[in-house]
């Protein structure tokens, strides 16, 4: 689980570099948009505020901290703002939970034979996993890849979980945390392929045995199929996590709209159960996004052999 | 002026199509399902698990059009 760790300690650069990405900047354009009508665009800018980054913590009526905040890096004509932020800070809290848990659950196991209490809540996963996710795909090579797939997995549901409760907020909807959670999974079903084929093998994979006159148009292709499938593990996680917390708002926001009272029963049944679908989707992404990459490492694994698997 | 409004006609109905592509596909797969699962009820638990993973792969397809349609809509 020290991977956790090392995990959110590299990403934090990856955050900031894309601070003001194209989707931030649309949601604050549609807060503004709505602004002409005065009061109620200011409502929604702040109900928007749940779902985008910002640089200080609110916990509403009460207290309002402001992180610390580092000068800008430039490396390479990049501008890098290495500053925390709430995503930043809640995908630590994240790892931190993680961490506790991971290790108590292990010191429990450990001690008996039999595993009771939340020792055993986390080797049912560990099981299904290993059972349903990584023997059927990758076969018993996959067990040299499990414990990161656990960790993708537990990670990703962990970030997921806290945006549920209240004062939390979803890690998942930044896209740079997506984004590096799909660059290290590109990077390990490249050294899984990699590590089983030989380099060479997998670079004759890359040109897919046809005649050497069709090279030129087919590698540029098999390399662009490389990227797309990180890149659509990538905007699946976050579009789906975003996409559910702007349903919740603008749920609550429909009661401002309308500026009666009368709406209010409906609006909150109607986010309750929006809440409730949340918490299914947030299971349901973190177990997809560890299914694809095990299957894009099973196929890269089995590339080198052309053996059947238990399917 | 014009293009702006342009713009947001386009977005509301490519916000339409996308679900109407995406429901249409997650249906036939769910009605597959329910077939296999009837004739040979001792698949139903593999069929059904492929079943998620195919209707995730079809809504990751629909929330990247779906972004796009966000994106028109407000700028």
């Amino acid at each position: 689980m020290f991977i956790t760790l090392l995990d959110s300690l590299y990403q934090q650069p990856i955050i900031h570099a894309v601070r003001d990405s194209v989707v931030v900047d649309t949601l604050r354009h549609a807060g503004a948009a709505t602004g002409h009508g005065g009061s109620e665009g200011n409502v929604f800018t702040q109900l928007l505020n749940h779902l985008l980054d910002s640089r200080d913590i609110e916990f509403q009526p009460f207290t309002h901290f402001s992180f610390p905040q580092f000068p800008t890096v430039h490396i390479f004509g990049l501008t890098i703002d290495l500053s925390i932020t709430k995503h930043v800070f809640y995908m630590w809290i994240a790892a931190l939970v993680l961490i506790a848990i991971a290790v108590t659950a292990a010191r429990q196991n450990r001690k008996r034979r039999v595993p009771t209490g939340i020792g055993n809540l986390i080797e049912i996963i560990i099981v299904f996993i290993r059972e349903e996710i990584v023997l059927p795909n990758m076969g018993q090579e996959g067990m040299k890849y499990i414990s990161y797939l656990l960790t993708t997995f537990f990670f990703i549901l962990t970030m997921n979980l806290l945006g549920l409760i209240p004062y939390g907020v979803s890690s998942t909807g930044n896209i740079s945390i997506t984004a590096g959670l799909a660059i290290v999974a590109f990077c390990m079903i490249q050294v899984a392929a990699i590590r089983k084929q030989g380099f060479r093998n997998y670079l004759a994979h890359l040109t897919g045995g046809v005649h050497w006159a069709l090279w030129p148009i087919l590698i540029p292709i098999e390399i662009i199929g490389l990227f797309t499938k990180p890149f659509a593990l990538c905007i699946r996680l976050f579009a789906n996590m975003t996409a559910g917390h702007l349903v919740l708002v603008s749920l609550a926001g429909l009661i401002f709209m309308f500026r009666s009272y009368a709406i209010a029963p409906a609006s909150v049944l109607f986010m309750l159960g929006i809440n409730l679908l949340e918490f299914l989707v947030a299971l349901l992404q973190a177990f997809i996004f560890t299914i694809l990459t095990a299957l894009f490492m099973g196929i890269g694994i089995q590339g080198g052999h052309e053996e059947e698997n238990s399917y | 002026m014009e293009n702006l409004v342009y713009g947001y006609v386009a977005a509301g109905i490519s916000a339409a199509l996308t679900v109407i592509g995406a429901a249409y596909g997650i249906s036939k797969l769910a009605a597959a399902t329910m077939e296999a699962s009837g004739r040979q009820p001792e698949v139903a638990g593999q069929v059904r698990f492929s079943m998620i993973i195919a209707a995730a792969l079809i809504e990751g397809v629909t929330f990247f059009a779906l972004v796009i349609c966000i994106i028109l809509a407000t700028k």
